[in-house]
């Protein structure tokens, strides 16, 4: 592995000063499972890694059923897939996150660096678009707080300034009639990056569909909502013509390319295939 | 800059000169001499490099040897109870054939025995969600969920682990 000057602030002003003071050969380090792969395989040049696990308050997880699931920057993705009320109440991110990797990776990655990394790919991201999750960041002039849904400008590219660190995610409570799905779309059932995602979340409410947010991963520059599939299903009750309707929509939302891992046509096709599944789960799915 | 780190290794404490670029696998197999930890990949693809860091399962090539500061760390090394006393997990590998080659065994073992921690009790599937990140070339995986498998069941027989 290439040398690099290591650091360990004790506090996310001291983390963003440094930041702001090393340029760009400085990264953070939080579960290194995407970083260190990087370094080792010379995708970036990285010449000082801050670690930020000595900083307080950063491993926090809880939930309410009035406030919703908040979680820090340094929370596993394993903690995220076993904790009980992320089960039970977001069983779209439970789905996701217990997908990405393997329990070595989870038990080592943060959700806050699979969302930081900005893969078109990433599976945690679209669940939490689906549910309105909103992401915290500390910067040199305060904090502020960007939805997960406006954060990604491209592949590997996020709307985050220099010095600036995202410090926790918030999802908003679930609705008593919510419903929710992430399906992932890959070659194989593990160890895998997502072909298609997609993500889920409505309210059943009393129309059956009073409010619907579809997230569509791995089928345009960043994870997208399927707004006009949305359109069609929110306030309807929903039939078999009026979902393959949607999901025609949802697939003429989404942009793909054609990779190693599937032509465009292909990833298309799945979007409507899967829009439709994850929207019928959801419906189904009784919190 | 090198920085001297100490870690329980296997119920010893031992403390180490390394440089913060250099990872737990390195530091395990080089400095610490333990080569019983495996580097197929490098990169967290294969498995064949874990080892339990303070309870849980991890990639030892992508943990930074200086954050095993304070840890306890447990490798293969450390499992067998004597010379020619294998653990539960290695007795059961070898009835089983569960292990060919042997590059991704002590990997797998180490996983198992972070599985029936949590889980004395799996189903077939739980065990192949437990290892679906430790990768075998050789056995087809069959024979390695039969002594997962066999492992539990002894364990629920009052053997330990
Ligand atoms: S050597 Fe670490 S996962 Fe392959
Ligand atoms: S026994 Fe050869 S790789 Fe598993």
């Amino acid at each position: 592995m290439r040398p690099f000057e290591y650091h360990e602030p004790k506090s996310l002003a001291e983390a963003s000063a440094l930041l702001c003071a090393l340029g760009a050969g400085a990264s953070i380090f939080a579960g290194g499972t995407d970083l260190l792969v990087e370094i080792k395989e010379e995708l970036r040049s990285v010449s000082h890694v801050l670690n930020i696990k000595k900083i307080e308050g950063l491993d926090a997880l809880s939930f309410d059923k009035a406030e919703g699931l908040s979680f820090g920057a340094l929370v596993t993705a394993r903690r995220i897939e076993t904790d009980a009320a992320v089960l039970r109440h977001y069983p779209n991110l439970a789905t996701a996150v217990s997908l990405l990797g393997s329990i070595q990776v989870r038990n080592r990655a943060t959700v806050v660096g699979n969302i930081c990394r900005a893969s078109p790919s990433a599976d945690t991201i679209p669940p939490l678009i689906a549910d309105a999750a909103t992401l915290s960041i500390h910067g040199p002039t305060g904090e502020r707080s960007v939805a997960v849904e406006d954060f990604f400008t491209g592949p590997g590219r996020t709307v985050l300034k220099a010095g600036e660190i995202v410090t926790g995610v918030h999802v908003p409570p679930p609705a008593a009639t919510s419903g929710k799905a992430y399906i992932k779309h890959g070659r194989r059932k593990a160890m895998e990056l997502a072909t298609v995602g997609v993500a889920v979340s409505l309210d059943r409410g009393r129309s059956g569909c009073d409010e619907i947010r579809i997230a569509l991963g791995a089928v345009a520059a960043t994870p997208i909502r399927a707004r006009k599939a949305e359109a069609l299903l929110r306030g309807r009750a929903i039939d078999p013509a009026l979902l393959a309707e949607a999901a025609e929509a949802a697939m003429n939302e989404s942009t793909p390319i054609s990779n190693v891992r599937a032509s465009a046509a292909y990833r298309r096709d799945m979007v409507g295939v899967l829009t439709r599944r994850a929207v019928g789960i959801a419906l189904e799915a009784r919190p | 800059m090198k920085r001297l780190v100490s870690m329980t290794v296997n119920g010893e404490e031992i403390e180490l000169a390394i440089p913060p670029y250099r990872t737990l696998l390195d530091v395990l197999r080089n400095e610490g001499r333990l080569t019983g930890t495996k580097k197929g990949c490098d990169v967290g693809d294969c498995g064949a490099c874990t080892v339990i860091m303070d309870g849980s399962p991890v990639n030892s090539c992508l943990v930074l040897g200086i954050e095993a500061e304070g840890a306890t760390i447990e490798t293969i090394e450390g499992q067998h109870a004597g010379p020619d006393l294998p653990h539960l997990i290695q007795e059961k590998f070898m009835d089983h054939g569960g292990a060919q080659c042997g590059f991704c065994t002590p990997g797998i073992i180490m996983m198992t025995k972070a599985l029936l921690k949590e889980n004395p009790n799996p189903t077939e599937s739980e065990v192949r969600f437990a290892i679906a990140g430790n990768i075998c070339r050789c056995t087809g995986y069959a024979k390695i969920v039969d002594a997962v498998l066999a492992a539990a069941e002894d364990l629920r027989k009052g053997r330990t682990l």
